[in-house]
C-alpha cells in the first residue's frame, strides 16, 4: 500500500514538472504583461475584481503595435495569496515568464515587498490601486495610478466635516494594516485641524464581532464612524451597525466600493457612504461593455462577486492596461527598460479621468475622489459628487 | 578497507556540499533574478527556520508552536537598527516622534543579524523560566500563544516610535545574492548541527526519549530545555532578519500562525530529528508550492478543475498523505550521507534480489 | 471603559458560542489527549456548507441536512486522520490534526474562490430586539440559553447512558478500558460525533450573529474555545462552559476600552499561559499523576 501510494506521489511529481516545463511555441510575435494580484487572502475579492478590468480591456483591445508590426497581447496572472513572503515568489514567477510591464497589486504590502524583484529585473512596474505613499517613494521603475492615503484621508475628513456637516467621528481600522490605519491617520489629522473631534479605535485580525465597537461609537455620540477597512470586516460592521440601529454614518475609503457591501446593506436603515475611483455611469460605454462581458461568462460573474454590478477597482485596472499600451506604444518596443523609460511621458484620459505621471515618484497626479452612497431599496451605488481636498 | 572508504564518502560529502554553493554562485552569475533565484533565497531563509524548530521538536522533544513570534522579533530588532539613519525619517514618517535612541543606534547588517537573535533568544529565555516546565501539547499552545501576544505588542500603535506600527519597517539593507544567503544559513545550521553532536545535544537526545530517565542520570531537565529553547529562538530570531530582508518589509501582519504550521509541516516532511532532512525539505517544500506546481492555478491545465488555489489544495492533500503514510518523512531521524546513500541503494538492490530469487525458488 | 448593557449581552452570546465548540476540544482532548486543531475548521465547514445549501433548498431542510453533514465530516476525519495514528506519539496526530486544518482551509479557499461568502439570514433570530434599552438580535438571547440546555443534554448522556459511562471510563484509562472489552473506536467516533454536531449549532448561532464566512473564520474561534477548554480544566465539560463564558465576557469588556481594544486576543493567550502556569489542570480539571 505504502510503497503505490509512494509510486503514484514520484509519478505525480514527475508529471506535473514536465508539464510545467512544456510550454508552447507560436510564431506570432507576442508582449506579455503581468498581473501581479491577490486571488486569495484578505484581498482576494478586491484583487480579483480589478484583474477582471484588466481582462476585459483585453478583450477590447488583445493586440498592440509596435514598429509598424502587430503584437499579440499576452497577460500573465500570478496569485501574490495578499501574503508579504509570498510575493517576492509571485513576482518572480512574472520575471521568469519575461514580462515586460507589470500591472498591479491590490493592496499595497505585496507591492513593497515584491518592489525590489521587480527593480532587480527592470521591469516597470503599475500600481493599480495600491495607495501606501510607499510604493512609489525612492524609485524609478513602480508607478502609479490611483490617488494617495494622505489625500483621500483629507478629502474624507473635509466632505464629513464641510458637506456633512459632522463635528464628531469615531474611527475604526485593523491594527498592525498600514492600509487601515494610514487612512484614519490622515482623517484624524485633517478633522481635528478643521476643529472636529475624533476617537480612535482599533480590532486585531479575523475579528468578526464587532458589536461591542459600534456600542462604543455611539455612546461616544459619534456622527460618522469612519472604517477603511478591507471587505471582509466591512460587511460585518455593516450588518452589525444595522442589526444595532445605530444612527451614524458609515464613511470609508475605496475598498468598500464593492457590491459585497451593496448586498448587505440592502433593505437595511444604514447610510453608507465611501470615496472611490470611479462612478458607475461615468462612462456608458465601458460600462455598457464591461457589463455584457461579465454576464457572458459564469467565472467572471463569480469572480465579480455573482452580479455584474461595476466595482471601482476594474474599472482602474481597464485604465492601468491602456496605460501600459501606450507606454510600449510609445517606447515602440517591447524591452522593459524602453516601456518604463516612456512612461513618465505617458498621458492617458481613461474611463476614470486623466492619467499623468508626476516626476518625482510616478503618481498619477488626480486631485478629484468620487463620492457615493449606497442606495438600499436598489442594492446600487448613487452618486454624491466628486470631492477634492478643499 | 573500511576506513578508507569511509574517507571517500567524507570527501564526497564536502564535495556535495560545495557543489550547492556552487549551485547559489551559478545561480547569482547566470540569472540573479527570477523564480530559481528567489526560490532558494527563500528555502535558505526557512532552512534556517525549520532547523532551529526540529533542535527543539525533533532534538529536545518540546513540541513549540512560537517560532512566528520569534521570527518577528528578530525581523523587527534587525530593522530597526539597520535601517540607515538618515532614512529613518522618511520610514517613521506617520510618526511624530521617534524612540530616543532610534537617533544613534545603528548597526551593520551582521551585527544587526546577531542583535536580532539575541532579543529573541531573551524573550525565550523570559518566557521559557514559566511555559517550559509545561508538557508537550499545552506547551505547544502555550508558545502559539506568545506569538499571538508578541504579534498585538508589535502593532500597537502606542510603540509606533520604536516599530513604526503600523506601517511596515523598509529600506533597511538586503542581501542581494543567493551566495550570502547560503553562507548565512549554512553558517547558522553548522552551529545547531555542533551542538546537536555536543554533549548538550546527547543530553537533548535523553529527555526527549525519556525526561525521568533522563533526569535520574543527572541530566538538569530544566537548565537542557532552557539551553535547547534559546538557541532555538536564537536562530529563530536570526531567520526572522532573513525573511524581512528576503520580503523587503518587516511587518507584523507576515509573521502569522500559518507561518509556524508551515515550518512545522516542513519539519515533519523532512523528518522530526534529522537535520539534513529539514534543510533538503525547506527547499523542496517552497519550490514546490511556489514554483513546480503553480501552473496547477491556471484554469487551462485541467478545465473545470485548475483554478486558483487549486495548488494549495493538491499541495495540502500532499502534506496529509506524507504525514499519514510516511511519518518518518524524507529522512527519518537520519542525517544525509553519501555513505548512508549508496549502503541504501544497495541494501534495495539487494533486497530486490532476495525477492526475485525467492520468487524463482517458488 | 464605559461598560453597558450591550458589552454584557455580546460577551455573554460569545461566551455561549466559544462553549459549544470548546466541549469538543474538551471531549477529544479528554479522551485521545489530542488537541483537535481542526476542530474550528470543521465550524468553518459548517458555515460554508449553510452557505451552500441554502442556495438550493430552502432553510428547514437545510438545517437538520447541514447538522448531518458536519457531523459526517467529524466522523470522517477522526477515522481518515487520526484512527491510523493510534499507535504514533502524541506528537504526529497533533500534526495530523493541523495538517487536517491546513486541508480543509485551502479546500474553503479553493471552492469559494477567495471571496467572503454571505451568510443566510435566518427568520425570526436574526431579527433585531430591543432588551434593557440595548438593540441586539435575537440570536444574541438564544445563544445562551440553548447553550446551557445542550449542555445539560449532554451531561444527562455522559453521566446515565451506557456509552457515556465507556466515554468516562476512556478518558479515565484508554488501556483498562480496552481491556475491559469497551470498544474503542465506538467511543472515540461518538465523541467526535457529539463534537460535530455541537459545533453545528455553535457554527448556526455564530455565523447567524456575523454573517460573513471566509476560509479562516474558524481558526480564531477555534484556538479561543481551546484556550476555554483549557481554563476550564481540560475534560471537563462544565468546566469548558464557564471558562467559555468568562473568557467570551472578559474579552468584550476589554472592547469596551478603546486603548486596550487591541489586546482582547492577546489577553485571551496571556490568561492561558498564566493558568497553565499557576493551575495547570484548570478551574475544575483532575489531577494528574505521572507515572513511571
Amino acid at each position: 500500500m505504502k510503497k503505490i501510494v509512494a509510486l503514484v506521489l514520484a509519478a505525480l511529481m514527475l508529471v506535473t514538472v514536465f508539464a510545467a516545463c512544456g510550454e508552447t511555441k507560436t510564431d506570432e510575435k507576442v508582449i506579455k504583461i503581468g498581473i501581479f494580484e491577490p486571488a486569495s487572502g484578505a484581498n482576494g475579492a478586491g484583487g480579483k475584481q480589478e484583474t477582471l478590468g484588466i481582462k476585459y480591456a483585453h478583450a477590447v483591445c488583445p493586440t498592440v503595435e509596435i514598429n509598424g508590426e502587430t503584437y499579440k497581447v499576452e497577460l500573465v496572472p500570478v496569485d501574490n495569496q495578499s501574503a508579504d513572503d509570498k510575493a517576492p515568489t509571485a513576482a518572480a514567477e512574472l520575471v521568469g515568464k519575461k514580462v515586460s510591464v507589470v500591472l498591479g497589486s491590490y493592496g499595497s504590502g505585496v507591492s513593497i515587498a515584491a518592489s525590489d524583484t521587480f527593480k532587480q529585473a527592470g521591469i516597470p512596474a503599475i500600481g493599480v490601486t495600491c495607495t501606501n505613499p510607499k510604493v512609489t517613494e525612492g524609485n524609478s521603475h513602480y508607478f502609479r495610478i490611483c490617488f494617495l492615503d494622505p489625500f483621500q484621508g483629507t478629502v474624507l475628513a473635509n466632505y464629513a466635516y464641510n458637506e456633512l456637516g459632522y463635528r464628531t467621528a469615531y474611527t475604526l481600522g485593523e491594527t498592525g494594516n498600514e492600509y487601515d490605519q494610514g487612512l484614519v491617520h490622515y482623517f484624524t489629522e485633517a478633522f481635528t485641524a478643521l476643529g472636529g473631534k475624533v476617537e480612535n479605535a482599533s480590532f486585531v485580525k479575523d475579528t468578526s464581532d464587532f458589536n461591542t465597537l459600534i456600542t462604543n461609537a455611539v455612546n461616544s455620540g459619534a456622527e460618522v464612524i469612519f472604517a477603511p477597512t478591507s471587505i471582509q470586516y466591512a460587511q460585518l460592521i455593516v450588518e452589525q451597525a444595522a442589526a444595532k440601529n445605530a444612527d451614524v454614518t458609515l464613511l470609508a475609503s475605496d475598498t468598500w466600493d464593492s457590491n459585497v457591501i451593496l448586498a448587505a446593506a440592502k433593505g437595511k436603515d444604514v447610510d453608507i457612504q465611501v470615496t472611490t475611483f470611479y462612478q458607475e455611469g461615468g462612462n456608458a460605454e465601458f460600462d455598457a461593455g464591461f457589463k455584457a462581458w461579465i454576464e457572458g461568462d459564469s467565472q467572471n460573474l463569480t469572480d465579480n462577486g455573482g452580479d455584474s454590478k461595476i466595482a471601482a477597482v476594474s474599472a482602474m485596472g481597464y485604465d492601468a492596461y491602456f496605460v501600459a499600451l501606450e507606454a510600449i506604444k510609445a517606447a515602440n518596443s517591447t524591452n522593459p527598460a524602453d516601456i518604463m523609460a516612456a512612461l513618465w511621458d505617458v498621458e492617458y484620459t481613461g474611463v476614470t479621468g486623466a492619467i499623468k505621471f508626476d516626476e518625482i515618484n510616478g503618481d498619477a497626479d488626480r486631485s478629484t475622489a468620487y463620492i457615493k452612497k449606497a442606495n438600499t431599496d436598489t442594492a446600487l451605488w448613487d452618486f454624491v459628487k466628486e470631492q477634492g481636498v478643499n | 578497507m573500511k576506513t578508507k572508504s569511509k574517507a571517500i564518502f567524507k570527501t564526497i560529502d564536502i564535495v556535495l556540499l560545495l557543489a550547492v554553493l556552487g549551485v547559489a554562485i551559478a545561480v547569482d552569475a547566470f540569472m540573479p533574478v527570477g523564480l530559481p533565484a528567489t526560490v532558494l533565497k527563500k528555502g535558505a531563509v526557512f532552512a534556517v527556520v525549520a532547523v532551529s524548530m526540529n533542535l527543539l521538536n525533533g532534538f529536545t522533544g518540546l513540541f513549540s508552536l512560537g517560532q512566528a513570534g520569534f521570527m518577528l522579533l528578530g525581523a523587527y530588532t534587525y530593522a530597526i537598527f539597520s535601517i540607515p539613519l538618515e532614512a529613518r525619517e522618511s520610514v517613521y514618517y506617520m510618526q511624530d516622534h521617534l524612540a530616543g535612541f532610534l537617533h544613534v543606534a545603528e548597526l551593520p547588517v551582521i551585527p544587526a543579524m546577531i542583535a536580532a537573535g539575541l532579543i529573541a533568544a531573551v524573550f525565550a529565555f523570559l518566557i521559557g523560566l514559566p511555559v517550559l516546565r509545561l508538557k508537550s501539547d499545552y506547551l505547544a499552545i502555550a508558545t502559539l500563544g506568545f506569538a499571538e501576544i508578541v504579534g498585538a505588542f508589535a502593532k500597537w500603535d502606542t510603540l509606533g516610535p520604536i516599530t513604526n506600527a503600523p506601517n511596515p519597517l523598509v529600506n533597511y539593507p538586503k542581501f542581494s545574492k543567493v551566495t550570502t544567503y547560503f553562507i548565512v544559513a549554512g553558517v547558522c545550521i553548522a552551529i545547531i548541527a555542533l551542538l546537536v553532536r555536543s554533549t548538550y545535544g546527547r543530553a537533548f537526545k535523553a529527555i526527549r526519549d525519556d525526561e525521568i530517565a533522563a533526569e535520574a542520570m543527572g541530566i538538569n531537565l530544566a537548565k537542557h530545555k532552557m539551553i535547547s529553547f534559546v538557541t532555538s529562538s536564537f536562530f529563530a530570531g536570526v531567520g526572522g532578519a532573513m525573511l524581512a530582508m528576503f520580503q523587503s518589509k518587516a511587518q507584523a501582519n507576515s509573521f502569522t500562525t500559518a507561518l509556524t504550521y508551515e515550518i512545522l509541516l516542513i519539519v515533519v516532511i523532512g523528518g522530526i530529528g534529522s537535520l539534513s532532512g529539514s534543510v533538503i525539505a525547506s527547499f523542496l517544500y517552497i519550490a514546490c508550492s511556489e514554483w513546480w506546481l503553480r501552473f496547477l492555478d491556471t484554469p487551462d491545465v485541467i478545465p473545470g478543475l485548475t483554478r486558483n488555489g487549486f495548488r494549495l489544495v493538491v499541495f495540502s492533500a500532499v502534506i496529509m498523505i506524507i504525514v499519514l503514510f510516511f511519518r518518518r518523512g524524507l529522512m527519518g531521524d537520519k542525517e544525509f550521507s553519501t555513505e548512508r546513500l549508496v549502503k541504501g541503494s544497495k541494501q534495495l538492490v539487494r533486497n530486490l534480489q532476495d525477492k526475485r530469487k525467492a520468487k524463482e525458488a517458488k | 471603559m464605559n461598560i453597558t448593557i450591550d458589552h454584557l449581552l455580546a460577551g455573554i452570546s460569545v461566551g455561549g458560542q466559544y462553549a459549544l465548540i470548546a466541549i469538543g476540544y474538551t471531549m477529544v482532548y479528554g479522551i485521545l489527549r489530542l488537541i483537535n486543531f481542526a476542530h474550528g475548521d470543521v465550524f468553518m465547514a459548517s458555515g460554508l456548507i449553510v452557505v451552500y445549501l441554502t442556495t438550493a433548498m430552502p432553510l428547514q431542510y437545510a438545517i437538520p441536512l447541514v447538522l448531518f453533514l458536519t457531523v459526517m465530516l467529524g466522523f470522517f476525519i477522526e477515522r481518515a486522520a487520526y484512527k491510523p495514528l493510534r499507535q504514533a506519539p502524541r506528537m504526529s496526530v497533533m500534526i495530523s490534526a493541523i495538517g487536517v486544518s491546513y486541508l480543509i482551509q485551502n479546500l474553503a479557499l479553493y471552492i469559494t474562490g477567495g471571496l467572503p461568502q454571505t451568510y443566510p439570514a435566518i427568520p425570526w433570530i436574526s431579527d433585531s430586539i430591543t432588551i434593557f434599552g440595548a438593540v441586539t438580535k435575537r440570536v444574541t438571547i438564544i445563544t445562551p440559553i440553548l447553550t446551557i440546555i445542550l449542555i445539560v443534554l449532554l451531561v444527562a448522556l455522559i453521566r446515565y447512558t451506557k456509552i457515556g459511562m465507556a466515554m468516562r471510563a476512556v478518558s479515565k484509562d484508554f488501556e483498562t478500558a480496552q481491556l475491559m472489552g469497551i470498544k474503542i473506536n465506538r467511543v472515540i467516533s461518538t465523541t467526535f460525533v457529539i463534537g460535530s454536531l455541537l459545533a453545528a449549532v455553535g457554527s448556526l448561532l455564530y455565523f447567524t450573529s456575523y454573517q460573513s464566512v471566509v476560509p479562516t473564520s474558524g481558526s480564531m474561534p477555534g484556538l479561543k474555545a481551546f484556550v476555554a477548554a483549557v481554563f476550564g480544566g481540560i475534560g471537563s465539560i462544565p468546566g469548558a462552559v464557564i471558562g467559555a463564558f468568562i473568557i467570551g465576557i472578559c474579552e468584550n469588556l476589554i472592547k469596551s476600552s478603546t486603548e486596550f481594544a487591541i489586546f482582547s486576543d492577546a489577553f485571551t493567550f496571556a490568561l492561558l499561559i498564566f493558568v497553565l502556569c499557576v493551575r495547570p489542570t484548570g478551574l475544575f480539571g483532575e489531577k494528574s499523576i505521572d507515572k513511571v
